[in-house]
């Protein structure tokens, strides 16, 4: 294999974005600021599920069950655990979503295509109608509500969230989480998710376990939107139903839509333009802001499959 | 602990209703992507969005059966408009596409019927109220229509399906698009038909299964759940397996509730679903793998 050419260009361009990003909670005033923190989470949701959709071809529209997972297992440790730990939280959130991702990999990745989507979908519905059933553990319909966690680093220092800091913990989770995802999508294994994607019975001939890589992509995928969802539990510090409900899963597949799938980033800015689109809309039309942004997706999906970064997919992944 | 006899047999007659109107929402399902690879996920919002229309046309009219007429025809028409906008562009591209287009259209038509009727449930008054007496309780008759209802019309679309020149039209392009157009097949228009047929079957389903829940802009949600579970069940494509899926899933359901609560008893129809992706992946009454 040739050595790649320098990718100068696409740090410059981290490096600015990050800084943007690093800025943002300084300058922005206090709606704005708790809206990008909120784009950063979602972001990070929809990017776990890039490496599904824009990476190995596999449109899953589970996402919600992991993410879910990730917030109750959050609200377990913060609830249960005395003193709330924030780490704990972030492990039992991570071990939630796990075990639903193996569970859901195991049995999804036998079906391709299509019948995946079905199944993710049922998968999350399974869960929905778990935790929305068993109120005693739950909470029920009403969720569960918790406390915020004191942001620690054990040992050295701890202090209360702010909003400043608390957009700092989100952004420095959701950028070690993207290069990690970056550096995975350019491995051998990304390499193979990847040919996956473009030719299925041809990576099987050359001797490659479909199989296998795929159950591994859906853990990994699942455990980063679980991680999103420890994120969304310590900012919101509620647990509820409807975070597992499908719903939360196809605006996902918006988000990587809108943004762009195979680019990791291009869903985080699709995240972006959907909850820019929603604030625009939702100030004349209410909750009805789902109607021109359907429309507008409907669009995208026939016009622009691409997304909004699409263009950039060959940069953003060197 | 012991179940009553009688109760059994109640349940078994609500699981054969409930599962020929879900077999009536899915056989269209099926006819679809059997057809163009498209999955609808906008199904279940045409199933809502029947049901809206019916309630409407029978305020203005108070028949009935007009309402069930018109409903069919008003979203067998918006089917026909969505299928040329939205899905005709995306034929021969990757099926997943469709999935999207479809779940676009999908919240665009939930939020709209939210906004135009409101979040109000809405209630179908049943054509007649009698009963009969079914052991220890009285059981509406209007139930036992509704099954003999979509019987008939899934037994019209199959006789039709066999026998119309029409019917035989929508076969040969399921079977292979290419050659059916060179035969002088109206392809794209076949597309269009089918499209309008199912959404017409959902409408249909949609005021039929009216009086039995209220309407309201969400319960498309669960129903296309459920048809997306047969479909996969009975093999995707494949109308008999939908329809004996259908029976199958709800006579499970109708018995599970007997000793959990309905939100619970979904959890059968999932497990049912994950035993046949085990041991059946192609679903299971298609014989072979493709």
């Amino acid at each position: 294999m040739t050595a790649r050419p320098p990718a100068t260009g696409y740090w410059i361009g981290f490096f600015v974005v990050l800084g943007l990003l690093i800025v943002a909670p300084l300058v922005l005033p206090a709606f704005w600021r708790r809206f990008a923190t909120e784009i950063l989470i979602w972001g990070l949701l929809a990017m776990s599920s890039d490496i599904l959709i824009g990476y190995t071809g596999m449109v899953s529209f589970g996402h919600s069950a992991f993410f879910g997972l990730g917030m109750y297992g959050a609200a377990a440790a913060l609830l249960t655990v005395r003193p709330p730990s924030l780490w704990l939280a972030l492990l039992y959130g991570l071990v939630g979503a796990g075990v639903v991702a193996v569970f859901v990999a195991y049995f999804a990745t036998r079906l391709r295509d299509i019948y995946f989507s079905i199944t993710t979908l049922v998968f999350s519905q399974i869960f929905y109608v778990i935790i929305f059933t068993w109120t005693e553990v739950t909470g029920g319909e009403n969720g569960l509500t918790f406390s915020q966690p004191p942001l620690s680093i054990p040992g050295v220092w701890s202090g209360r969230f702010t909003a400043d800091t608390l957009h700092w913990f989100v952004l420095a989770i959701v950028t070690a989480s993207y290069l990690t995802l970056r550096r995975i999508t350019q491995s051998p294994f990304g390499m193979v998710l990847q040919s996956i994607r473009e030719n299925e019975p041809r990576t099987r001939a050359i001797g490659y376990h479909v199989e296998r890589y795929k159950i591994v992509a859906v853990m990994l995928s699942g455990l980063f939107a679980g991680l999103s969802g420890v994120l969304y539990a310590i900012q919101n510090k509620f647990a509820a139903p409807d975070f597992v409900f499908f719903l939360i899963s196809g605006e996902v597949v918006v988000f990587n839509v809108m943004g762009g799938m195979g680019t990791l980033v291009g869903p985080v800015a699709g995240a972006a333009l959907f909850f820019l689109l929603r604030e625009g809309f939702s100030r004349f039309l209410t909750e009805y802001y789902l109607i021109p942004v359907g429309v507008i997706f409907t669009l995208m999906v026939i016009f622009m499959p691409q997304g909004v970064l699409g263009l950039l997919r060959r940069p953003l992944n060197r | 602990m012991t179940v009553p006899f009688d109760l059994l047999l109640v349940q078994m007659v609500n699981g054969i209703v409930s599962g020929m109107i879900l077999a009536l929402v899915a056989s269209g399902l099926t006819l679809i992507f059997g057809i163009m690879d498209v999955v609808n996920f906008a199904h279940g919002e045409l199933f809502m969005l029947g049901a809206y229309v019916g309630t409407t046309t029978l305020v203005v009219t108070g028949s009935f059966w007009l309402a069930l007429l018109v409903a069919s025809v008003t979203i067998a028409l918006l089917g026909a408009v969505l299928q040329i906008t939205a899905l005709r562009p995306l034929l021969g591209r990757d099926p997943l596409t469709t999935i999207l287009a479809t779940f676009g259209i999908s919240l665009v038509l939930q939020n709209y019927a939210l906004w135009q009727y409101g979040p109000v449930a809405r209630k179908i008054q049943e054509p007649f109220t009698g009963q009969f007496q079914l052991f220890h309780v009285e059981y509406p008759w209007y139930r036992i229509v509704i099954a003999v209802l979509s019987a008939v019309i899934i037994g019209g679309l199959w006789l039709f399906m066999k026998y119309g020149k029409y019917g035989i039209w929508i076969r040969a392009t399921t079977q292979d698009r290419i050659m059916a157009s060179a035969m002088g097949i109206p392809v794209p228009l076949v597309h269009t038909g089918v499209f309008a047929i199912g959404a017409a079957m959902a409408a249909a389903s949609g005021v039929l299964f009216g009086p039995l829940v209220g309407v309201n802009h969400a319960m498309g949600l669960d129903f296309i759940l459920k048809a997306f579970i047969v479909v996969v069940v009975g093999g995707m494509g494949n109308l008999g397996g939908s329809i004996l899926a259908s029976i199958f899933i709800s006579l499970l359901e109708a018995f599970a509730s007997i000793w959990m609560s309905p939100a619970q008893a979904v959890i059968v129809s999932f497990v049912v679903l994950i035993l046949t992706l085990l041991f059946r992946p192609t679903g299971l009454f298609v014989p072979t793998p493709k």
